[in-house]
């Protein structure tokens, strides 16, 4: 029989309309990293879109802040359990990114400095669903938060909205990334509760 | 493989304006070593459960022991543990846990404790170990490095060593951001200079220990490591 | 960022003797190091100990519900004291 504590709630896990379960509201932005905060000067800055038959299409930072921008206002549900309403981000739209590239993959693999991957069915990354955000409550996102550039896609558990990007590789099979080897949900809805492989 | 033990809260004391011991009674507490820690379980009453660390700012004392706790901002336990959890009710301790960060009693060798902040928790169980084996036991220095005076934990500690006047066991408040009217040393961040000390230098054969904030502890330990000391005779515990 | 220190308790399930005493050369740099000085990242979904000079990933080890998980990241042994 566990010893239960009196009064302890922990942080309080109500439902709601905006709350998928098992999560709490927090007005802070925690840093969850997996390893040191890698440095990457914009000079140097690129992204690299790279399709399931080796071809390779990239932008410089330069080139990247040329494209069509995007304003998002999103709610943020990250696996540690916490939730953050009504973030805001400006970045490039993957739509945008993903126009004229000639491709047959259902899957992506999202690749970051300092070795971080996740992986994503490519349908998520279309359809105004997902950006390259460079831009987080109108400044220049911070490192200790993914900048210059990080992955952002909402809809699915935070860790999927990968940090400090460099790159996309699209495949017609399935790799699985940095958490997803270690049992977390190779899809993470939230509102499913997918955490790990066996949700 | 250690198992969760039901702890008891007896009194909650102050260390400051927010931070505060909790002593505990711990069912079949096997006994520790200064610098060593526990994992502390707390369950709510709808199953969920949550787990963190806490250093043992007190040495062995039957099935009693010691754990102190600055409350973090947005913190899940910290807050609840220094301000809510009700004397009488009961936690889950797993522990002793850590067999790096020890100071063992019977090791001979003068001992150089830095602490940052809160780090200074684990050196205190340290500090009071040694203070138990009276004239028998080695040089022990403390480098507390504290914002202002507000912060200074263990303050009963601190005082008895400067009234007691015992060259073996000296402390020194290194304030960071506002000191007391009068204070020797200039306010101001860790230096060599605060480490750099007669009976504590590497020939001395000393070994220190290391707690605190990451920044501060690289900072701590490079200082250390170029006055010469081996940097495994150099333990390091860093926090958030 | 903590170090392995922190890991004496969720490791306490997987190893015997405590495994924060034991050290474990980098293969990637040739570090020697005990496990308390690993650099641990334990904020976001699991724990990733790494090497304090090169980072690189000397293990995981997470909770699941009903699992407990470990990998060995890039390898390297671990020498633990005996008698």
């Amino acid at each position: 029989m566990a010893t239960l504590t009196p009064g302890f709630h922990g942080h309080r896990r109500t439902r709601g309309d905006r709350l998928p379960p098992g999560q709490f509201r927090t007005e802070d932005f925690p840093v969850l990293s997996a390893g040191p905060t890698p440095e990457v000067p914009l000079d140097r800055w690129e992204f690299t879109l790279t399709t399931e038959d080796g071809e390779q299409h990239r932008w410089t930072w330069e080139q990247f802040q040329a494209l069509p921008q995007q304003d998002v206002t999103t709610d943020l549900h990250c696996v540690t359990r916490w939730s953050k309403f009504d973030t805001r981000w400006r970045g490039v739209s993957l739509d945008t990114l993903l126009e004229g590239v000639a491709t047959g993959a259902r899957f992506a693999l999202a690749e970051c400095h300092g070795g971080y991957t996740t992986n994503l069915p490519l349908d998520d990354l279309r359809g105004g669903k997902a950006w390259i955000a460079h831009t987080y409550d109108g400044e220049p996102l911070a490192a200790e938060h993914g900048g210059p550039a990080r992955l952002l896609v909402p809809h699915l558990y935070f860790w999927k909205s990968a940090k400090w990007i460099s790159g996309i590789t699209l495949g017609r099979t399935d790799r699985r990334g940095f958490w997803e080897q270690f049992g977390y949900h190779d899809y993470g809805d939230p509102w499913r509760e997918q955490r790990t492989w066996n949700d | 493989m250690s198992d969760w033990r039901r702890a008891e809260l007896r009194a909650r004391t102050p260390e400051s304006t927010t931070a505060r011991t909790l002593h505990l009674t711990v069912d079949g507490w096997p006994g520790h070593l200064p610098g060593q820690h526990v994992d502390v379980r707390l369950t709510a009453d709808d199953g969920y459960r949550a787990v963190r660390s806490y250093s043992l700012s007190a040495p062995a004392d039957g099935d009693r022991i010691e754990i102190s706790v600055q409350p973090a901002p947005f913190g899940e336990v910290s807050p609840y543990l220094a301000e809510d959890f009700p004397v009488g009710a009961g936690i889950e301790v797993k522990g002793p846990l850590g067999g790096w960060f020890v100071w063992k009693p019977e090791r001979p060798g003068p001992v150089l404790l830095v602490a940052g902040g809160s780090g200074i928790a684990p050196l205190a169980a340290m500090l009071r170990a040694r203070l138990d084996l009276g004239d028998a036991g080695p040089p022990f220095h403390l480098a507390y490095s504290l914002r202002d005076p507000g912060q200074r934990w263990f303050g009963a500690l601190l005082d008895g060593i400067a009234e007691a006047e015992d060259p073996a066991v000296t402390a020194a408040c290194l304030y960071t951001r506002t000191a007391p009217p009068g204070h020797p040393r200039p306010v101001g961040r860790i230096t060599a200079a605060d480490l750099d000390l007669p009976g504590f230098r590497p020939a001395d054969g000393a070994l220190a220990f290391v707690c605190g904030p990451t920044a501060f502890v690289e900072k701590a330990a490079n200082l250390l490591v170029h006055l010469g000391h081996r940097p495994d005779r150099v333990r390091t515990e860093r926090f958030g | 960022m903590r170090d392995g220190n922190a890991l004496a308790g969720p490791l306490s399930d997987l190893f015997l003797p405590d495994p924060t005493t034991a050290w474990r050369l980098c293969p990637g740099c040739g570090t020697d190091a005990a496990l308390a000085a690993l650099h641990v990242y334990d904020q976001g979904p699991a724990a990733v100990a790494r090497c304090p000079r090169c980072s690189e990933i000397a293990f995981r080890v997470a909770r699941h519900p009903g699992q407990l998980w470990f990998d060995f990241g890039r390898g390297g042994a671990l020498r633990f004291p005996a008698s």
